[in-house]
């Protein structure tokens, strides 16, 4: 239920480039509503990999997916709105 | 013949199932609830801040927090083995990735307390300004939550050691896996948002 060991480590190396590509954009300094969407999709692709894989929530009953990934698209929703409130000001 | 054991190992989830306690999926749950709220709270403040919060958190020390992500990836990683490693009747390796992860975990407050030592040496505290609360309280809250999940990586790990975890038995350390892998899930939206979005 847990995967292979393979499966697995190549997960990993894919939430380590993709934090990599967070910390180049924040070092880049590019700022405003495209480079919220990237951030907010790697880390909703990230979390979904946490959840789905590490959590091994692809397992469970439908139920607890969509409360899991629900709360992560929710809360950059939320973000989003936010930020968009602040460039309206 | 093959042995009779291998007739009692259940088929791989044939139904759907929950990995670890239900009360430790509700408890995560409330935790999610919880940063949830800390997140949009510290969002929609830095909508009436905004000069403030761009201008402060240009000061974080964004490696720092790039590599404490990397620690704590790593460290969930680690632990995916160990339940891997357990299923696999393999307890004595899968003590060793748990020891692995607590010393990801380990290395993720000392690189936590490095960033606290500097922030206070610049006069940085809870009152200096909103930006700072957030970042403090926010951080502070989350580094509690990997004090607590190092305590239950230490305890997974004595009881790997003493091989209680083997299939059919694999409760325990699904349960505790479940919360270090919650540590790890709240930082990913942490990150990107108290140290790089402006």
């Amino acid at each position: 239920m847990h995967g292979t060991a393979r499966r697995a480590t190549l997960l990993w190396a894919a939430l380590i480039a993709a934090t990599a590509l967070t910390w180049w954009v924040g070092e880049g300094g590019a700022s405003g509503p495209a480079i919220l969407a990237l951030l907010a999709a790697i880390s909703i692709v990230k979390g979904g990999i946490v959840i789905l894989d590490f959590m091994a929530l692809r397992h469970a009953p439908l139920m607890w997916r969509l409360i899991t990934l629900g709360w992560i698209s929710l809360v950059w929703v939320l973000i989003g709105l936010a930020y968009w409130k602040g460039l309206s000001q | 013949m093959s042995t009779p054991l291998a007739l009692t190992i259940p088929p791989q989830a044939a139904t759907p199932r929950l990995a670890g306690d239900l009360a430790i999926w509700i408890f995560i749950l409330a935790e999610l609830l919880a940063f949830g709220v800390f997140f949009a709270a510290y969002a929609f403040t830095r909508a009436n801040h905004i000069a403030l919060f761009d201008a402060e958190q240009q000061a974080l020390h964004r490696g720092a927090g790039a590599l404490n992500t990397v620690l704590l990836l790593t460290a969930s990683y680690f632990v995916v083995r160990a339940v891997q490693a357990a299923e696999h009747r393999a307890a004595a390796i899968a003590a060793r990735w748990l020891l692995a992860a607590i010393g990801c975990a380990g290395s993720f407050v000392v690189v936590k307390l490095f960033e606290y030592v500097a922030a206070f040496e610049q006069g940085i505290s809870l009152s200096s300004s909103p930006f700072h609360m957030f970042y403090l309280s926010l951080t502070f809250f989350h580094f509690m939550h990997v004090i607590l999940g190092m305590v239950i990586l230490g305890a997974l790990w004595r009881g790997a050691r003493e091989g209680r975890y083997r299939p059919g038995d694999m409760n325990g350390l699904e349960t505790g896996a479940a919360y270090w892998h919650m540590v790890d899930l709240v930082w990913l939206i942490l990150f990107p948002l108290v140290y790089v979005i402006h």
